[in-house]
């Protein structure tokens, strides 16, 4: 589903490599976990997935089902189906959470050529999700994320998951700032989205999340390199003993 | 010796100034009235249109910027507009003539006209001060309007919609709306514009009686021809409270002046702004407010979207006078620049007598927040779409106040047809 071949990559602005010849492949139906220390290039690589402008590919190539998506704008990933939970969702003031649930799948649909949801069957859906996640919908008629605590935040990123339905999830650090009913919660949500045409990839500094999410495949991420790919074993290895080994057989 | 040279009049201020001997048959009023009028075109006539040098016009040269003065055209008239919110009463004045007074329980409206040609509305016609070209043009040309009286304790079920549509050519309107004690009334003051090269003025003079909820909102779609000078003048009494909307959408040179007075006990003004700004035009809106007494609040939030070569101006200064202690004023322009030739210029002015109030502004200027845009694109929002999403956000923050939900969804929509014009 996913190749990210040889992917060097930059901060726009100032011209800092962050990635550096890094290669990856996740396939349908498995559950992908990123590891690293701060300053791996873990962020960033959630970021350009995304389709970000503030980084720049300089080389390599990310293929998505087979095709470039290095053209392609945030939206237009969004509406093949790349999904990026956010570390820090963003609060915006002003637009109202429903209103943007509703413009977020409707833009998406059309994208894809579906007509528009009608509103009671938008309505349905974002309620069985809320319920799902237990989620007052009451919070939903604030404006998006505006004074939701750090867990409210998180599940309101795994609810547009849910609704939106995509076929490559990669979640931004979602266990930071949880605490453990939030975080099976969370994790619980992402299960459910576990199928075989669907791919996920948790980027995480921990190994918790892993107890909860329970991954394929794990691949330990060093100065914007894959270093050391494994089962889920590996992230167990992490625990215990930190990086500074496997740092060190690569180096 | 006086060797104080004689400026040669722009051609707006020749056209201004020269039609008088044309028009003065056709103006109501006599006596009274039209010494009135003459004293207003000698005023201009002695002072012209004003320059950056007047303080008050600073930021709107008024003499560079009104290049011409749309020619009066008697074909100009038109119908009522439909309400923006329907079951409104609706007062309408076209082309300078007043339409059909409605019917509504408790206020009697009379056509302006008619008391001018009564000679009962003297004192009205009064100029503010030597800054105060837009009285002294109204008050020489004014034909019609609405005189509008709302009874003691009266509560409006629906809007009173004051409609002053001028489509092109020229015309003059006055709006003296008196609320008795006690009532409580939504008014829409609808500025309307039509496509051609247009100039009018139009003075809304309001009394908030005590114990008086008025919410006043002043919502102006001109055409990029044409010129609109306004003022809303009024004075709020003891507990009373005036929420008053101003919303500019359209108009190639705006100034919309507000000038209130807090004068009862208690009272509280709100005001909130919103500027949507595009084309090559000038709107400005200039606020004085004047605390007057003990106990008194108020607070100015103006929201303004500029793009292309707009310029704005929000001016607002508040007075605190001696006695007015405890007063709480604060003020806040925040805009968000859409291009690189757009401007917009804040000139908060706090002039403060009293020493136990709290009183503060603030200004700021701002894009559009890229991670913003980043996250509503990363949900599959494209980005014109989602740049409209936040740009929206921005001034409806201010809208969704208005506790009407008919009337939120009326300026919304008003938003979003700016929005599918300009951004």
């Amino acid at each position: 589903m996913l190749e990210i071949r040889n992917l060097h990559a930059r901060i726009a602005e100032d011209g800092t490599e962050i990635i550096r010849g890094l290669n990856l492949t996740v396939k349908a139906g498995e559950v992908a976990a990123i590891m690293g220390p701060n300053g791996s290039g873990k962020s960033t690589l959630s970021y350009i997935l995304a389709g970000r402008e503030d980084y720049e590919v300089t080389e390599g190539d990310i293929l998505y089902n087979g095709e470039s998506i290095l053209d392609l704008d945030p939206s237009e990933r969004a509406a093949k189906g790349i999904f990026l939970a956010f570390q820090y969702p963003m609060e915006i003031p002003g637009v109202a959470t429903m209103e943007f649930l509703k413009v977020a799948m409707n833009s998406q649909r059309k994208a894809r050529g579906e007509e528009p949801l009608k509103i009671p069957e938008f309505l349905g859906r974002v309620k069985t999700a809320a319920a799902s996640l237990d989620m007052d919908i009451g919070m939903l008629k604030r404006p998006l994320n505006v004074g939701f605590s750090g867990g409210e935040k998180k599940r309101a990123e795994i609810l547009q998951m849910k609704l939106l339905e995509p076929k490559l999830c990669v979640l931004d650090e979602t266990d930071s700032g949880l605490d453990i009913d939030a975080l099976k919660i969370v994790a619980d949500g992402v299960n459910a989205l576990r199928s075989p045409d669907r791919a996920v990839i948790v980027i995480t500094h921990y190994q918790r999340l892993l107890d909860y999410i329970v991954p394929d495949t794990v691949h330990v991420l060093y100065k914007g390199q894959v270093i050391k790919s494994g089962g889920k074993e590996l992230a167990l290895h992490l625990e215990e003993n930190g990086y500074a080994d496997i740092i060190g057989e690569a180096a | 010796m006086n060797v104080h040279a004689r400026r040669q009049p722009t051609a707006a201020e020749a056209a201004l100034v020269d039609a008088f001997v044309d028009r003065m048959g056709e103006l109501p009023g006599d006596g009274e009235i039209s010494s009135a009028r003459d004293n207003a075109i000698e005023a201009l006539k002695e002072q012209g249109l004003p320059s950056r040098r007047v303080e008050a016009w600073h930021y709107t040269d008024l003499r560079t910027l009104l290049r011409s003065v749309a020619p009066y055209d008697s074909a100009a008239g038109t119908n009522a507009l439909p309400p923006i919110i329907s079951g409104s009463a609706i007062a309408a004045v076209s082309n300078g003539v007043s339409l059909v007074a409605p019917r509504v329980d408790g206020v009697e409206f009379q056509k302006f006209s008619e008391k001018l040609s009564e000679g009962s509305v003297i004192g009205d016609l009064a100029i503010r001060d030597g800054d105060d070209t837009i009285g002294q043009i109204n008050a020489a040309y004014v034909t019609d309007g609405w005189a509008v009286s709302i009874a003691e304790g009266i509560e409006l079920g629906a809007p009173l919609e004051l409609q002053n549509i001028q489509t092109r050519g020229q015309g003059h309107v006055r709006f003296p709306v008196k609320f008795g004690k006690g009532a409580k009334a939504t008014v829409i003051e609808r500025q309307a514009g039509g496509e051609g090269d247009g100039f009018s003025t139009s003075i809304s003079n309001v009394t908030v009686a005590d114990d008086c909820e008025i919410t006043w909102i002043i919502l102006r779609e001109h055409s990029e021809q044409s010129t609109q000078l306004a003022q809303f003048i009024a004075t709020i009494g003891r507990n009373a409270k005036l929420n008053l909307y101003v919303v500019n959408a359209g108009g190639k040179l705006v100034r919309q002046e507000v000038h209130v007075l807090a004068q009862g006990e208690g009272c509280d003004f709100q005001l909130r702004g919103v500027n949507l700004l595009g084309g090559d035009s000038h709107t400005d809106v200039t606020m004085t407010l004047g605390h007057l007494v003990e106990n008194t609040t108020s607070v100015e939030i103006v929201r303004n979207v500029v793009t292309d070569r707009a310029r704005g101006v929000f001016q607002g200064q508040i007075k605190v006078n001696k006695i007015a202690q405890k007063t709480d004023a604060r003020m806040a322009c925040n805009t968000l620049l859409l291009s690189d030739d757009g401007e917009f210029d804040a000139k908060p002015e706090l002039e403060i007598f009293a020493d136990d109030v709290a009183c503060g502004h603030g200004a700021t200027v701002a894009e559009i927040d890229g991670n913003h845009l980043f996250y509503l694109q990363a949900r599959g929002i494209p980005e014109s779409e989602a740049r409209g999403l936040l740009i929206k956000a921005f001034v409806a923050e201010v809208v969704e106040e208005l506790q009407d939900e008919e009337l939120v969804e009326a300026l919304e929509g008003i938003l979003d047809k700016w929005l599918a014009a300009h951004v």
